[in-house]
């Protein structure tokens, strides 16, 4: 037992988490802990929106494998959270968000919770549905048992975001503070181990298949599932298909790979899991945007679906098998059940097929046209920057571009935001995923419309000497959705055109960063060389033909077998 | 086997007795579009936990996932389905009916035995009936008390325990 306050045991209690970076934005009700941060050796990155704040807690846990914390006052710095807070929760990224709180009882003053004191906001009851969990402190004795409880419950089962709310008595409060070493709450024990009997049932389909399939979605990065998954694809020679938040869980050069499925998925990747007779789906929620209409989604396949969280399962899709466990273990469990009862299989015919499909569909990948396409300067981008490099994505056309064609070779390097589509994500996450990894390149790929919801932080990456190249597909329009009116409104254009406004060159060197306008891929190429070689933040302006659509494309409410080409 | 139609299904949850619970609880069932028909709740032993009942509409998809997700909420440690043929229910209700002479008195009475009700309070012009029973006995009750004229309800929705030696216990 020691005697401390509760902002002193609040960052005792990060210290004993690890907790190396907290990015925040300080004000009146968060003042104590921040006073106590000051000495305590965690460096604080002040961002200059608290939405940042989460987006980099976010980026950061993404890349790092880590749960990242953001930190902002009561009233409008918790609320400002909120759109962050959401993004973590609908793609399972453990985050630890801590906010002041007005005080809970105060002598002379009306300024308490219940009384609508000044920057006083509900923000328990705003954060409810998009937590995992949160907590308002009620003592400064009770703070090291909850900041445990915290993290467990953050980065354990499906990970999610949780919220601290700290009052502002209780962080002044003194008290004799014991560290607990151990968790325990009665009302959460996360399944890890899957139960023996679904493996073999498991591993029996999937030797009886012809067609098998897998299908990884972001349960497999989050586990940290990759060798496990690379070894029963490759055991069964069976193709890999991801859903977006899946991309990277396999090496997307590798040749079982056929890239994500979805309403802009790859032709063969949609194809291919149609025609499975026996599906193994690992962490994924079989989202609406990854599966087309219901009744056309792999009605007649076996479906075996791996989830840590049992909600998930028959949530959206009917399973035969299901297993609830960690993907990591699952799939440790399912190879074993496999070189129990087999031999590792060897060219079939079903892969045959797939590498002829997957050589057919990839000529009509081959973009041609214009120098600056942006399906070309994807590609190009790809080619030159290491194969470790960490990329974001903003939300739009220049997210599904990237998901269509630029590859990601390595699990934790395509980050963006799937569940919630928060456009704004990618550059404040870029800032935290360098943050976790100083030494690779990290870049934002963008479009203008997203760009400009966040751009402020160009200040925080400069400032805080974080270094990261935001690629811009600039075609000055809303472009996802100006595709839509273009394709399901008649070309009637409403409230998508954003006039060519900023000068993205001259707001990067507003903020003292370096901005390029570039007018052809070879001064593109030059552009990134540049940005990696000095390693400055860097904005590059790459102005894209304006009415270029993403394709393919399933429309909104149709199977995945009726894509659309441009 | 699946049912498609709708039904009303009974689930108990044992929950942490705390502040804000029941707002997480009823919170979750709006944010994913399910529907309380009613829910109850009271102190257990020990007495940091409480028990709900909830009883909710929907076919048997619907059901299975209300329980998942209530069985999600880190605050909920225990959670399940109650099944109609193997489970007492009982609701109480107070009902307070005009009775403004001798005649109306009488034939009210005459009902509540019938029922196995009880009077629980007279003053000059009503009485309050008290009733307990399974929900389609307070049903045809409150029924018969609307020819007397109702003049106020008050119902507990349901609350239920399993037959026999099942139980739903913590540790």
């Amino acid at each position: 037992m020691v005697e401390m306050s509760g902002a002193e045991a609040i960052v005792e209690a990060l210290k004993r988490e690890k907790v190396e970076v907290i990015f925040g934005i300080i004000g009146g009700a968060i003042m104590p802990v921040y006073d106590v941060l000051l000495d305590s050796g965690i460096r604080h990155i002040l961002v200059r929106h608290e939405q940042c704040a989460a987006h980099a807690a976010d980026g950061y846990a993404r890349a790092s494998g880590k749960p990242g914390v953001c930190m902002a006052t009561s009233g409008p710095g918790a609320t400002n959270l909120v759109t962050g807070i959401t993004t973590a929760y609908m793609d399972s990224s453990p985050i630890i968000a801590i906010t002041g709180q007005v005080n809970r009882r105060s002598a002379n003053t009306a300024y308490m919770i219940g009384r609508d004191a000044f920057q006083e906001a509900d923000i328990i009851g705003i954060t409810t549905p998009i937590t995992k969990y949160n907590y308002q402190l009620t003592s400064a004795s009770e703070v090291p048992r909850v900041v445990k409880e915290a993290f467990y419950i953050a980065t354990t089962g499906r990970p999610g975001p949780v919220l601290l709310d700290l009052p502002k008595d209780v962080q002044a409060e003194r008290a004799e503070i014991e560290f607990p070493e151990k968790v325990e709450i009665r009302g959460y024990k996360p399944v890890t181990d899957p139960h023996p009997l679904q493996v073999k049932k498991a591993a029996d389909a999937l030797l009886n298949a012809e067609r098998p399939v897998i299908l990884a979605g972001g349960g497999v990065i989050l586990s940290n599932a990759f060798p496990e998954l690379l070894e029963v694809a490759e055991f069964l020679m069976a193709p890999v298909v991801t859903t977006f938040m899946g991309k990277g869980a396999i090496p997307e050069n590798h040749p079982l790979s056929l890239g994500c499925i979805g309403m802009h998925g790859s032709r063969v990747a949609n194809s291919v899991i149609l025609d499975a007779d026996v599906l193994l789906a690992v962490g994924t929620r079989f989202g609406d945007r990854s599966t087309g209409t219901l009744d056309t989604f792999c009605r007649d396949t076996r479906i075996i679906h791996v989830d840590i969280d049992s909600a998930e399962i028959g949530k959206n899709v009917d399973v035969d098998i299901p297993i609830v466990a960690d993907a990591k273990k699952a799939l440790k469990a399912i190879r074993e059940a496999l070189t129990l009862r087999a031999e590792r299989k060897k060219e079939t015919a079903w892969f045959r097929r797939i590498k002829e499909l997957k050589e057919q569909y990839e000529d009509t990948l081959e973009p041609g046209g214009e120098d600056l396409r942006p399906t070309r300067v994807l590609k190009e981008l790809r080619k030159i920057i290491p194969e470790d490099s960490i990329a974001t994505t903003e939300v739009g056309q220049n997210q599904m571009w990237a998901s269509l064609y630029f590859k990601a070779y390595k699990p934790r390097t395509f980050i963006s935001s799937g569940g919630l589509g928060t456009m704004g994500f990618g550059f404040p996450a870029a800032i935290g995923a360098k943050t976790a990894c100083p030494d690779k390149f990290v870049v934002d790929i963008a479009g203008d419309g997203s760009f400009r919801m966040t751009e402020q932080e160009l200040a925080t990456s400069v400032v805080e000497d974080i270094p990261v190249t935001v690629v811009i597909l600039n075609n000055s329009t809303l472009g996802m959705v100006a595709q839509w009116q273009r394709l399901f409104f008649d070309k009637r254009y409403v409230a998508v055109h954003l006039s060519g406004i900023p000068d993205f060159v001259r707001l990067a060197e507003a903020y003292g960063a370096q901005g390029v306008r570039v007018g052809s891929l070879e001064e593109f190429v030059k552009a990134v060389k540049e940005a990696m070689r000095l390693d400055v933040t860097t904005v590059i302006d790459v102005p894209i033909p304006p009415e270029e659509d993403v394709f393919p494309m399933v429309p909104p409410g149709k199977s995945l077998k009726e894509m659309i080409e441009g | 086997m699946t049912v498609n139609e709708e039904q009303t299904h009974i689930i108990a949850a044992i929950v942490e007795h705390k502040p804000g619970v029941l707002y997480r609880v009823s919170n979750m069932f709006r944010r994913r579009n399910f529907n309380i028909e009613s829910i109850s709740v009271g102190p257990i032993e020990p007495r940091d936990l409480a028990r709900m009942t909830i009883t909710v509409r929907g076919d048997d998809r619907t059901v299975e996932q209300v329980i998942k997700q209530l069985a999600k909420l880190i605050d909920v440690v225990k959670v399940s389905q109650l099944h109609s043929n193997n489970t007492v229910t009982r609701e109480l209700a107070l009902i307070k009916v005009y009775s403004p002479d001798t005649r109306s008195r009488s034939d009210i009475i005459n009902y509540v035995n019938i029922f196995r009700a009880s009077v629980i309070d007279v003053s000059t012009d009503s009485m309050i009936i008290e009733i307990t029973g399974d929900s389609d006995k307070i049903d045809a009750f409150i029924e018969l008390m609307k020819s007397f004229g109702v003049k106020e309800i008050a119902r507990t929705g349901i609350t239920a325990l399993s037959r026999g030696a099942k139980s739903l216990k913590v540790g």
